[in-house]
């Protein structure tokens, strides 16, 4: 394919997300709303659709619509109502869903995505709506049948629709990040791919650059993670651009993302026209959304990440790279303006936080909440660092045995004979040690080959098990081998 | 007299005063049930004994019967349908449970048109029931079992439901007294759904004081149904005043055009009549939107009900059942099969008019103006209530009609509710009271209907006719 | 509601049977298109009114703001759940398969 030919062609993506709740509750009924439970055993009369069953809206569930609406700075519809979305399908015991039509709670809003070069974009929310989520089906071709568990009928669902200001694969993932991250500073969700708590739809379609009317769209499903989403959408350009470029036409469909063939194919279905006769939920009144219930439910939502991010950069003077990682963790961000209160050296608080922290967060597999460090012990380990008490190596022991046992700084310090070795004496004999031992090494130095020091050094940090302070060592070889006076190297 | 002829409240002061036993009352009404029933069809099945009552609860132990759309935990509810057979609810509607805590005996579930569907109870899947005072007619429906079970005795009580004119029509045709509540009076939570905007549960009984017994029961607000209003249940029955002096009640003239029975009409007139001579003020008023409230009805409540019965299709519970052939895929033939032999003829007819009326393209021209419509209708009623305090009219334009005669033609068969179906759409509650009988011997019912939770107005104008008349003692010849 | 000649056609029933989920036999389907031509016909009356600027009424009670708290309430049993069910194996329903 010709490149020119490539660049023709502008890509028009719009996600449309679905984001459960995490609420104790389903959105209608009382029945736990928990994942991973036995089939069909977190279900009553009215989240089964059993007849005579009415629903009952969940506070929750509404509070929380609300306060994504707010989020991502939408217009809030003050008088909330419900309609029916009628279809068949196994899934869905009542024969239709409990959704918004064309009054959803929240309208028009945006959110601000930036790519990795720091510029901004204004990506349009079009809509947001709450919803009941529908239950789970598992196909068997052995026995040419699906089973249904209806555990998760009923689960609060919230649908936030994009404009169509998706350019590419690239920003779309981007988008989707940006969306998690705010979603989940705001603790509705556990946002979740992998789980189906946070699902996400796309449509992607293709037009000539400069033009302003949209190409046929292809629906494209079944994308189930975040890696999902950006490989599909990106198969799904090229593919698009293939048929275009060879002067036919995309057929509008919906197709689904195979994750192991690595395609998107088309949906399997003899689905006639949609016709979802949607009218107003009879069994439920409308909501008339209370200013003062607004404003207390502003209250409630956080400082949001792109405002961090720019308060973080601005305000401590953090490189992108740190503040991204600090700004992407509410537990992060928070811990890390606490140190900032006592201890002056910011950049050492992000390097150490967003470094030797978050790997060992990482290695347990926990959150920042569930570390065993206070901002208080975090800071005495910098400042002994900085002190020349503990050595790089030796500071990231002492954190790994401050994380073990939840014991501070100076006492793991102590108990761990983890200070640094500054007496010369100590320090000369093991620089002789190591000079005895690596003879071919000491030989290179003489003749001329001053970067093995380097190895040196390290080989006598690893006798002293990490506390030898490595710029005395480095100063005793140089001594020791090319005669440059110690004091030089301080 | 026989303990099952008696009323609700004479029995009970027959058991205060120990001149009966609670047990001689549910089996005086089990022995009518197995002497009569064969003819009369009013039960579609009996409860099991451990549903029946509790002794250990029993204030209030009245043999009553369940319209078969309201759900008993472990009985079967099929509203009288193919298509929910085998069915059995796990759980009790809120009126069930109401009932069961002041210890009322449940006797067994009434006959019912399919889903509440009709006018006559014809359209059961258990075949029709008749009318105890004329066994070629019908009884009137939907509720036409619960109606014929008290007026033959079968039952002291009963409990209907009210969409269209579900329990006034039947209470009218078989000469009892039915009452539906204002729209939220009484808990749906429950009750199979059939228009939900619509939908009240209601008593039928034998005399109004009865029924007001039974209102107090089941009445009240419910955190489960979000429709139920939150307004204090007051004592029915301190209603029941023998007095009408200075009540200002309207008589529309929409109601009394062509298609009136003359019977009817002079029995209604004759009642008029009555209530002036205790001091009632009676004046003409308008309605002026009546003659629009059948179409009304029959978009709204088609549309809602069409998406109501879409649960029934053969995923859950109920009937399921697979075509020999392939015809599309196998899981929409099952869902095609299932609700084709499930459903009768006139919930086919319903479903397929309410999905119309909600499809893509006719919404605005059906359901919305509907909806429109509806308000108008309202409209004319709450003009009316701010200067009268109620509004009397026949039940329905004819006696009960002969069994076949208007099932071939369903429209004739919906204009029967015309001077009921209003009280439904505007929200507001009607009582039905037995008023006379025609030349055939046919009872006649009076329908008074007042502003919403206006069912003191009701007890007290119905009581004070019912006191000074002798219908309500009339029993069919059986 | 200006469609004028026919307001249904038997195209239009099999088109709601299809979306009611309801087979129709030949016969029924010729039927059901005269019962609701007929219908249709008298809920035309309503052509006389102009409602344009009329509300509708969706509920007749003017409640507003109905809710519950968040707060867990017993579910069903999983047996009592297969107890209702037509099919199920393993404590899930049992359907012809969807795909």
């Amino acid at each position: 394919m010709m490149p020119a030919m490539e660049q023709r062609y502008e890509t028009v993506i719009g996600l449309e997300v679905h984001l459960q709740f995490s609420t104790q509750t389903k959105i209608f009924c009382g029945c736990a709303n928990v994942f991973g439970q036995q089939a069909n055993s977190q279900t009553c009369p009215v989240c089964l659709g059993l007849p005579g069953a009415l629903p009952v809206l969940n506070q929750k569930a509404l509070e929380y619509a609300i306060k994504v609406a707010l989020a991502l700075d939408c217009r809030i519809n003050t008088l909330v109502k419900f309609d029916r979305k009628n279809y068949y399908y196994p899934d869905l015991p009542k024969g239709y869903q409990i959704s918004q039509y064309d009054k959803p709670i929240a309208q028009d809003g945006h959110l601000l995505v930036a790519d990795e070069n720091g510029t901004t974009k204004r990506i349009g929310i079009k809509r947001a709506h709450l919803e009941e989520d529908a239950g789970k089906l598992i196909h068997d071709d052995q026995t040419n049948s699906s089973f249904v568990d209806y555990n998760r009928t009923g689960t609060p669902l919230m649908e936030i629709v994009s404009e169509p200001d998706l350019r590419s694969a690239k920003e779309a993932y981007d988008y989707l990040q940006a969306l998690k991250l705010t979603l989940q500073y705001l603790h509705v969700s556990d946002c979740d791919m992998e789980k189906g708590s946070l699902r996400c739809d796309a449509n992607v379609s293709l037009r000539i650059k400069g033009t302003s009317s949209f190409g046929t769209k292809v629906e494209i499903k079944n994308m189930n993670s975040f890696k999902a989403v950006r490989a599909a959408l990106e198969f799904e350009e090229r593919r698009q651009q293939e048929i275009l470029v060879s002067g036919a036409r995309v057929v509008q469909e919906t197709r689904l993302w195979n994750d192991a063939k690595a395609l998107t194919l088309p949906m399997r279905s003899k689905e006639e026209a949609h016709d979802y006769r949607y009218f107003p939920e009879p069994d439920l009144v409308p909501f008339v959304l209370e200013e003062s219930m607004i404003a207390s439910i502003r209250c409630s939502v956080p400082e949001l990440p792109r405002a961090k991010y720019e308060r973080l950069r601005q305000t401590y003077g953090l490189s992108e790279y740190d503040t991204n990682i600090i700004a992407a963790d509410q537990d992060i961000a928070d811990f890390f303006e606490a140190c900032a209160k006592l201890y002056g050296d910011t950049k050492k608080i992000a390097n150490w936080l967003s470094g030797p922290l978050l790997q060992e967060m990482n290695a347990r597999k926990v959150g920042l909440k569930d570390m065993r460090v206070t901002p208080q012990d975090f800071i005495v380990l910098l400042q002994k660092m900085a002190e020349n008490v503990l050595s790089n190596l030796a500071a990231k022991e002492t954190l790994k045995y401050m994380l073990d046992t939840g014991k501070g700084a100076v006492l793991v310090i102590e108990e761990r004979g983890l200070a640094q070795l500054s007496d010369s004496a100590a320090l000369i004999k093991i620089v002789e040690d190591v000079i005895c031992q690596n003879e071919s090494v000491v030989q290179s130095i003489r003749a001329g080959k001053e970067s093995a020091v380097g190895f040196l050094v390290g080989q006598a940090m690893r006798q002293s098990q990490g506390k030898a302070n490595p710029k005395m060592i480095g100063a005793i070889i140089r001594n020791k081998l090319l005669g440059s006076s110690i004091t030089e190297a301080y | 007299m026989k303990l099952n002829e008696a009323t609700a409240h004479e029995i009970l002061e027959l058991i205060r005063q120990e001149k009966a036993t609670p047990q001689q009352a549910f089996d005086a009404v089990l022995d009518q049930v197995q002497a009569k029933d064969d003819h009369i069809r009013a039960y579609v099945r009996l409860f099991l004994n451990e549903n029946r009552w509790d002794p250990a609860t029993a204030r209030v132990p009245i043999p009553i019967g369940i319209k078969d759309n309201i759900c008993i935990k472990g009985e079967p509810t099929t509203c009288c349908s193919r298509i929910l057979g085998g069915f059995k609810p796990p759980y009790d509607a809120t009126v069930i449970e109401k009932l069961k805590k002041t210890g009322a005996m449940l006797v067994g579930s009434t006959n019912m048109d399919e889903f509440a569907f009709g006018s006559s109870t014809e359209n059961s899947c258990y075949g029709p029931t008749r009318n105890p005072w004329d066994p070629g007619r019908v009884p009137g429906g939907s509720s036409g079992g619960s109606a014929a079970a008290v007026a033959s005795d079968q039952a002291i009580w009963a409990l209907g439901s009210d969409t269209g004119g579900s329990i006034r029509q039947p209470a009218a045709f078989c000469g009892v007294v039915g009452l539906k509540p204002t729209y939220g009076r009484v808990s749906r939570y429950g009750l199979v759904a059939f228009a939900s905007s619509l939908d009240q549960i209601g008593p039928i009984a034998k005399d109004v004081q009865d029924a007001a017994m039974l209102l107090g029961i089941i009445a009240g607000y419910d955190e489960r149904d979000s429709t139920s209003a939150d307004v204090l249940v007051p004592d029915y029955t301190k209603a029941l005043i023998k007095d009408v002096k200075g009540l200002k009640i309207g008589i529309p003239k929409e109601y009394f055009v062509a298609g009136i029975d003359p019977d009817v009409k002079e029995a209604i007139m004759a009642a008029i009549e009555v209530l002036r001579g205790k001091g009632a003020i009676f004046e003409d008023v308008s309605l002026p939107h009546t003659e629009y409230a059948i179409a009304t009805y029959y978009i709204v409540a088609t549309a809602e009900a069409s998406s109501n019965l879409a649960r029934y299709d053969g995923v859950q519970y109920g009937l399921r059942r697979q075509p020999p052939q392939v015809r599309k895929t196998p899981l929409i033939d099952m869902y095609e099969e299932t609700r084709d032999l499930g459903f009768g003829n006139e919930a086919k007819r319903r479903i397929m008019l309410g999905t119309y009326s909600l499809s893509s393209g006719y919404y605005d021209d059906y359901y919305l103006k509907g909806l429109k419509v509806r308000t108008l209708i309202k409209q004319d009623f709450d003009r009316v209530f701010e200067k009268f305090d109620a509004i009397i009219t026949p039940t329905a334009p004819t006696t009960a009609f002969k069994m076949g005669e208007k099932i071939a033609d369903p429209l004739s068969m919906y204009l029967s509710d015309v001077y009921t179906i209003s009280a439904n759409l505007s929200g507001i509650p009607a009582i039905s009271i037995p008023c006379g009988f025609s030349k055939e011997h046919l009872p006649i019912g009076l329908q008074i209907l007042a502003k919403p939770f206006g069912e003191q107005m009701l007890f007290r104008i119905a009581y004070t006719y019912e006191q000074s008349t002798p219908w309500h003692k009339k029993r069919p010849p059986l | 509601m200006t469609r004028a000649t026919k307001i249904i056609t038997q195209d239009d029933v099999k088109y709601i049977a299809s979306l009611s989920r309801v087979h129709l036999q030949k016969e029924e389907t010729q039927h059901l298109t005269k019962d609701l031509e007929g219908i249709l016909h008298y809920v035309h009356k309503l052509e006389r009114l102009d409602v344009r600027e009329i509300d509708p009424t969706s509920h007749v009670l003017p409640l507003k703001n109905v809710y519950r708290c968040d707060e867990v309430r017993s579910s069903l049993k999983q047996a009592e759940v297969m107890q209702l069910a037509i099919q199920q194996q393993n404590g899930f329903l049992k359907v012809p398969k969807v795909i």
